[in-house]
């Protein structure tokens, strides 16, 4: 075997910017999608990547030579890679889409190999869903279509030195400890780490650190949709409880209900 | 929503550290010491009362079915002490009578039927005060309000909210956040308190710096008055300059001239961008001049501006580490640390402003280190870092709070000075010299409304203790010409002290009025003004 050498880590960390998690989801009036007009932020799951990058960095077992925050959005996802630029990512690039556009997984996934093919990286680390469509496609796609390697669903993440990645992957039951060489996709579960806050200090640093922007047509993308929504609908509603004033009131309301 | 974005909500809620602004304090929790605080100062139980009997009990019955009693059986001592001790377990009460009455109509009855034999009563709403106000003293009836708790009307034109006085503070939140709007007042007790103590205690809390006293927003109140009338002074009216406004006599009276039963209050639109920051200082000057700088910056989107000294923190990050929550917040930490909230309608107009105070701070070096929240999630815990200062105490030991207000310059001085104090006393542990019983002295509070909460934390409530904190930090505050009650109120904590901060003119007035209501001074009796 040969010696493997030493080498700088480059890692692609993509952020979606998602409506926040905190917020009550309400169907849009066309009954199509959801109402965007809310509180957006980045992505719980892509915050955990972020994470997960600066402290491989910290870790300095890895030898990282760069993190790259992207994201594919409205204008208003510079919010978004300049929260990773906050929390310690060096630089980011951003792929405009129209305001309320949908992008496809596979679309993103295409967007990405097109980056990684142009800017060479070694790991890219993204959460393993969105919290806003759930598709948790996209990780897997850009593994396919790169022919990488991929650790899904890691709760814990080593790189050594040479290049050889442990993975510890949540699963069903149990935790599964996968090993894989550099080039590889990993995506995040919650378990991962907990992200911290963006310092003041890091938040003006953020302001100077630099954004590339492209347009999908400079990178030679297409964005058309391949599906359509035909309808998005609300969980039934919850029905309101009753209060009972004794012990023999409600066994005799259980035995109405037939559940004793 | 799709299901899996619940569970994947759910499961990434779970990861959340535990707490969170929706679960701060709330009676559940009682101090880790059982000790009795020994109350030198508690009055004797009078014999102009009559002690309630079986027979009493049957006609309040009579009146409402949901009473509950040891007198008859139909509770254990046990079962009533969630109503007869105070949530600190400070304060136990003897009553042997819960009344839940279900309409206005009932309180009334419950009322004059008190009133004619003669038989003192507490009214009592979340149980969530903190000097004691809210259970009895000796053997009062305890007139719970949890049973009226319906909302009444909101006008979403004007923002009116008419509701029951036993509605939880969160639950009318919540319900006006479904509208767009929100509660005036905000506080750590949110998910147990109810609005009509609220009212009844003219509690403060963290919005008073953005919203002002309930004494503005409050525009109405139904009253029951000690000897059974129901005042009904539910307006709706901003402006009405008809007579003597007699509600702002009922709000801040802690249950001694009437039971609220139901409130008027003007709303505001609910901010729909909130920020919040929190920073680490050197020294309280430090403090003083960012409060200034964010006023100047931040104009009407600054909602709150609160602060902590580095023992609150400790406590904070104590607790969290027991609860497996802890955090490394700041890369440089300090000796104070402010919290600055902003609320807005406009995200980005905010932002701006926000970004220009942060700017402005970090290049006059006037702050240590910050944190900016980046989504709700960081909203909430970095609010915790402030919210949980007095539940972080709680665990620790036994605490004694005081609440107290003074010119915000003279604010910190006075957590200085009763640390002195308690060294002299040589009860200060980690001093070097004692192994005194005190383990921490914790100063934070509202910096916005120069309002400071001191606590005591100790192994246990002692009289030596006491003697040495009381009356001394009374006298520091009169010193200083502050109050010793800026928003818990005075209870039966405090009620012997009121003479630090009102004179005897504003005494006298106070009883007079009290007679007036009340002459037979059935209710609340021993507290508030003695």
């Amino acid at each position: 075997m040969r010696p493997t050498l030493p080498r700088l880590v480059n890692i692609l960390v993509p952020v979606k910017r998602s409506i926040d998690y905190a917020v009550k989801i309400r169907v849009a009036s066309d009954g199509k999608g959801v109402d965007t007009n809310v509180k957006h932020s980045m992505n719980p799951f892509d915050e955990i990547a972020v994470e997960e990058a600066i402290r491989l960095r910290e870790k300095k077992s890895t030898k990282v030579d760069n993190i790259t925050a992207i994201s594919i959005g409205p204008a208003k996802a510079v919010d978004t890679i300049r929260t990773a630029l906050a929390m310690g990512a060096d630089s980011g690039i951003h792929i405009t889409t129209p305001e309320n556009a949908v992008v496809e997984p596979i679309a993103v996934a295409n967007a990405l190999k097109k980056i990684i093919d142009d800017k060479k990286f070694d790991l890219v680390i993204m959460g393993k869903q969105a919290i806003d469509d759930d598709s948790g496609s996209t990780g897997g796609m850009l593994a396919g279509l790169l022919g990488w390697s991929q650790g899904s669903f890691a709760s814990k993440l080593e790189v050594e030195d040479g290049g050889k990645v442990h993975v510890t992957r949540e699963i069903d039951g149990g935790l599964e400890n996968i090993e894989a060489k550099l080039p590889m996709i990993v995506t995040t579960d919650l378990r991962l780490n907990e992200p911290r806050y963006a310092s003041l200090p890091n938040i003006m640093k953020a302001k100077k650190k630099k954004i590339e922007t492209f347009k999908p047509e400079d990178l030679g993308l297409d964005f058309t949709p391949r599906f359509e929504t035909i309808s998005v609908s609300e969980p039934p509603k919850r029905q309101g409880g009753g209060k009972v004033e004794s012990v023999d009131e409600l066994v005799s309301k259980m035995k109405e209900a037939g559940v004793i | 929503m799709s299901a899996p974005r619940q569970i994947s909500r759910l499961l990434y809620r779970r990861s959340l550290i535990s707490g969170s602004r929706r679960s701060t304090p709330t009676p559940m929790f009682k101090s880790p010491s059982l000790s009795v605080r020994h109350g030198s100062h508690l009055p004797p139980r009078s014999n102009q009362f009559t002690q309630p009997t079986k027979e009493h009990l049957d006609a309040l019955k009579a009146i409402s079915s949901s009473t509950l009693s040891t007198l008859d059986g139909s509770a254990t001592e046990e079962e009533l002490r969630s109503f007869n001790d105070d949530w600190m377990n400070k304060y136990h009460g003897k009553g042997s009578i819960v009344v839940k009455p279900k309409t206005t109509e009932e309180v009334s009855e419950v009322m004059k039927y008190c009133y004619d034999n003669g038989i003192a009563v507490v009214p009592q709403g979340g149980n969530t005060g903190l000097v004691g106000g809210s259970n009895p003293v000796h053997d009062e009836i305890i007139l719970n309000l949890s049973n009226l708790n319906q909302i009444r009307s909101f006008d979403e034109v004007s923002g009116v909210l008419v509701a029951d006085g036993g509605v939880i503070l969160e639950t009318a939140d919540h319900f006006l956040a479904e509208k767009g709007f929100i509660f005036p007042l905000d506080l750590g007790a949110k998910g147990s308190c109810h609005i009509g103590g609220n009212v009844s205690t003219n509690a403060g809390g963290l919005r008073l710096l953005r919203y002002g006293s309930l004494h503005g927003s409050v525009l109405g109140l139904e009253v029951v008055l000690p000897d059974g009338r129901i005042w009904n002074g539910l307006s709706k009216l901003r402006k009405d300059n008809t007579g003597f406004d007699i509600k702002q006599l009922f709000i801040g009276s802690e249950g001694t001239i009437g039971i609220i039963t139901a409130i008027s209050i003007l709303c505001p639109r609910r901010p729909s961008a909130m920020n919040v920051a929190v920073f680490s200082l050197e020294s309280y000057e430090a403090v003083q001049k960012v409060f200034a700088e964010a006023k100047g910056h931040l104009g009407e989107i600054l909602s709150a501006f609160e602060f902590f000294d580095k023992q609150s923190y400790a406590l904070v990050k104590k607790h969290q580490e027991e609860n497996g929550g802890e955090r490394k917040v700041f890369e440089t930490e300090g000796d104070f640390y402010c919290l600055i909230e902003t609320g807005g309608s406009n995200a980005e107009h905010d932002e701006a402003k926000l970004t220009g105070l942060l700017e402005h701070l970090m290049e006059n070096e006037m702050v240590l280190d910050g944190v900016l929240a980046q989504d709700s999630t960081q909203f909430q815990s970095l609010w915790s870092l402030r919210e949980l200062v007095p539940e972080s105490a709680g665990k620790a030991g036994s605490v004694y709070k005081y609440d107290v207000s003074v010119p915000v310059g003279k604010m910190y001085g006075l957590v200085e000075k009763m640390r002195a104090k308690l060294r002299e006393g040589g009860v200060l542990e980690g001093d070097g010299k004692s192994e005194g019983p005190i383990r921490a002295v914790a100063g934070y509070g509202h910096m916005g409304d120069g309002n400071l909460h001191i606590n005591i934390v100790a192994n246990k409530y002692t009289d030596e203790i006491e003697k040495i904190v009381e009356p001394y930090i009374y006298e520091i505050v009169a010193e200083n010409e502050g109050s010793i009650s800026a928003e818990h109120g005075l209870g039966v904590m405090k009620a012997p002290y009121i003479g630090y901060s009102k004179n005897e003119t504003s005494i006298e007035l106070m009883k007079q009025i009290k007679q007036l209501f009340d002459p037979k001074g059935l209710l609340n009796p021993y507290k508030y003004i003695v």
